[in-house]
């Protein structure tokens, strides 16, 4: 049936290990008693926090204001008492977070109504009701939606595409939501078109979701400029160059943004999150996680509430088994693995993955035998061994002649590596002190 | 409290299950073939030539760590692939000692002096392949026709038979008759005791790459190299060259899968393993035709092997992202 995958060159199969939670449908996740939510949930300055300690907040309510253009606001997800505010070890470090003590009424706040009338909205309103409801980017990079909506005058914009690769492993956040909630997707597109006057727009989905792909088409059959394009089943296909590259054919240029070739790329829980907004008004306060793997003893796909610690999370889903030994916010590929089980979960948590100790024994790493496995594994086209062996040796120019900078950090050299080399440890740590250097 | 024992670590969370002694252990395998094939031609000697070899080679890295207070790595099967690599290069009637002497100069001075698996700029089966060669040339080309009855431990005295390509060359064996070319196939023919069978040796490399151990680039470039230019500068003139038997006798097929691909002596970058192929192919051709040996394979890929890290230095692969910026 299927003519020709698109790809692009290099990367991975790993264990997808996606049978864990694929075909279990989105359940509503416990409110919990407190929420702890962080003002920093995006890429871009944190958030200033306009409630005060003692406040009364509703659900949807702003409690953070986005601080500067890129940034993004941020809202209560229930309604309840402000009972703190101060700095807690969020996942990716020490953060603000505003602490609201649930009243259990879950009472919207009165500034919530919906749109409904795409027709009658113009470009710049879908930015401002995207920018008020704090949307930022749902499959892990956060970076805040609206500043995508509106991207500088010189880049004439003219393709629009819903990532749905959702390549790495365990994760089914966005599969499930392509399943369940095709439509919303399919209008949140036809939002982001709107907003930015695209006419055409792609979905991208790799080929191992089947019934997403199903799903998505027969919401879509109608519309004449929205093309779902099946992707091989690669990680790092969702990478945002390697989709573009796989889509459309066109290579976002080293240290480029993809709008600067006419791309702008946006994932489809995303595109769910701002079909809601301009419909029903509601802010990003909630979101899908994938709880999964075998550390946890009933893996599900959650619809949580912002802020919920992952301990809750975790409870919900029947608990830790006894050998769990790594808690991971995001996938096994990219993820930040977790020192604490008092994280919140944020707009960018796609997933919590809990391996087991057998799962992450410590690999000893080997002498680099240059079979160049990561060589052909690299999608970014680098020679991660030599740029891994020019950090090690202190030779930060020769590391930068290797293009150390163009690297994202898929970590599919890591992955690869018979020698079991922590090859894209070294190159962060070339690529950080490179930057310090810089300062 | 599980908090206290979570495990916090960079990512990847996963790994690949392939691990360096799997990839040996591969290459084992793919040179199984070849060796039950040896000891079919060339009787318990052939397999016995390999054990000692393979020993030495063991031994060899082993003391050497030991010596130096390194870690132990013996039981990565590189030593192992070695020994057997060295073993295939060897006549089935050396004398005993002389396998051990090429183990021990193999993993001591090619691969431990120059820092240990990964670090060594020559193929060290080659290498030691080469130093014995140079140093005892009458018993390292003293070859047997198969199925010659060897004695198993005293150094047969035999009478050395024609390789094919010594015929072919017709320098020492002029007059004798070229082997058919299904026996040269199957490896019915004089030679070392590795690199006769070329059925057995394209089942091992057809394993390694469907393994991806190895990629096409090198053995398919190299191969198809020697048989265009044996082919075009042929003894009769252009486009008369016996391009088939050049293919399939000499250890081509041995150098091209298993010596060549050898990871450390070979460039990492598509393009150079391509380059290194053509290169090892183009000299081959060119000692095969008007070199003095009859033979060509082995200094070819040693001297590829030199000019590897340049390869490697000027075949950097286009980065992604490297296009024009639309105006």
């Amino acid at each position: 049936m299927e003519t020709k995958l698109f790809s692009f060159k290099g990367g991975i199969h790993p264990n997808y290990q996606k049978q864990l939670t694929q075909d279990k449908t989105i359940e509503r996740g416990l409110v919990p008693d407190v929420v702890r939510i962080p003002l920093v949930q995006h890429i871009g300055a944190p958030a200033t926090p306009i409630v005060k300690v003692g406040d009364h907040v509703k659900m949807g309510q702003q409690i953070g204001k986005a601080n500067g253009f890129i940034s993004a606001n941020v809202h209560a997800s229930v309604s309840g008492k402000v009972i703190a505010i101060e700095n807690r070890a969020q996942i990716g470090g020490v953060v603000p977070t505003i602490i609201i003590e649930n009243d259990g009424s879950d009472e919207l706040d009165d500034s919530i109504k919906g749109y409904w009338h795409l027709e009658d909205l113009s470009s710049q309103d879908i930015m401002n009701i995207v920018h008020e409801a704090g949307i930022v980017g749902m499959g892990g990079a956060t970076f805040p939606s609206h500043v995508k909506l509106s991207p500088p005058k010189e880049h004439k914009i003219d393709t629009v595409i819903l990532n749905g690769a959702e390549c790495e492993p365990y994760l089914t956040s966005d599969h499930r939501t392509m399943v369940e909630h095709p439509e919303e997707v399919v209008w949140g597109l036809k939002v982001i078109l709107k907003g930015l006057g695209v006419e055409k727009g792609y979905i991208g989905i790799e080929n191992n979701k089947p019934d997403a792909i199903q799903a998505i088409k027969n919401v879509c059959n109608k519309e004449q400029n929205i093309e779902i394009v099946v992707l091989e089943t690669k990680y790092p296909q969702g990478g945002e160059k390697q989709l573009i590259k796989a889509i459309t054919g066109r290579e976002v240029p080293s240290k480029r943004l993809p709008s600067e070739i006419g791309c702008v790329i946006f994932n489809v829980g995303t595109s769910r999150a701002i079909a809601r907004a301009i419909k029903l008004g509601i802010p990003l306060i909630e979101r899908v996680v994938t709880v999964t793997g075998k550390g946890v003893k009933v893996p599900q796909n959650l619809l949580v509430r912002i802020g919920t610690s992952f301990e809750e999370v975790i409870k919900q889903c029947g608990g830790l088994v006894d050998s769990a030994a790594k808690v991971i916010s995001g996938g096994p590929m990219m993820g930040i693995a977790q020192g604490s089980l008092e994280v919140s979960v944020t707009k960018g948590t796609s997933g919590i993955l809990v391996l087991t100790k057998d799962e992450v024994a410590e690999m000893k790493p080997y002498p680099c035998i240059k079979c160049a496995r990561c060589v052909d594994a690299c999608p970014m086209g680098l020679l991660p061994l030599k740029v891994a062996n020019t950090v090690q040796a202190g030779e930060l120019d020769m590391a930068m002649e290797y293009n150390i900078l163009d690297c994202i950090e898929c970590g599919c050299c890591s992955y690869i590596c018979p020698a079991k080399r922590p090859l894209l440890q070294y190159i962060r740590l070339g690529k950080a002190k490179i930057r310090s250097q810089k300062r | 409290m599980i908090n206290n024992r979570l495990i916090v670590s960079s990512s990847p969370h996963v790994r690949s299950e392939e691990t360096v002694s799997s990839v040996m252990l591969d290459v084992v395998i793919a040179l199984t073939p070849a060796l039950i094939a040896a000891a079919y031609f060339f009787g318990f000697r052939a397999l016995l030539v390999t054990a000692v070899t393979v020993l030495s080679c063991v031994v060899a890295e082993y003391a050497w760590q030991k010596v130096n207070h390194q870690p132990i790595t013996i039981n990565d099967w590189s030593a192992v692939v070695t020994g057997i690599l060295l073993a295939f290069n060897l006549p089935a009637t050396v004398p005993l000692w002389m396998p051990v002497v090429g183990g021990f100069f193999a993993i001591i001075v090619v691969k431990q002096f120059f820092g240990g698996l990964g670090q060594n700029f020559m193929n060290p089966a080659l290498a030691a392949r080469a130093f014995l060669l140079a140093s005892w040339p009458v018993e390292m080309t003293k070859w047997v026709d198969p199925f010659s009855n060897l004695p198993l431990l005293k150094t047969p005295d035999v009478i050395s038979s024609a390789t094919p390509l010594a015929i072919l060359k017709g320098t020492e064996a002029a007059g004798q008759t070229m082997p058919s070319i299904t026996s040269l196939f199957l490896g019915n023919i004089g030679g070392t005791i590795g690199e006769t069978s070329v059925l057995m040796l394209l089942i091992g490399g057809l394993w390694l790459i469907y393994r991806k151990v190895i990629s096409w680039r090198i053995p398919v470039t190299f191969i198809a190299t020697v048989g265009v230019l044996t082919f075009i500068f042929g003894k009769d003139g252009f486009f008369t060259g016996n391009a088939i038997y050049h293919v399939l006798s000499g250890g081509l097929m041995l150098g091209a899968f298993f010596m060549a691909t050898d990871y450390a002596s070979s460039p990492v970058t598509p393009k150079g393993q391509i380059i290194m192929g053509i290169g090892a192919g183009i000299i081959t051709s060119v000692i095969r035709l008007y070199g003095g040996y009859p033979e060509g394979v082995s200094y070819s890929i040693l001297l590829m092997n030199i000019a590897a890290p340049l390869i490697d230095r000027y075949t950097t692969p286009v980065k992604f992202g490297e296009v024009k910026v639309r105006a």
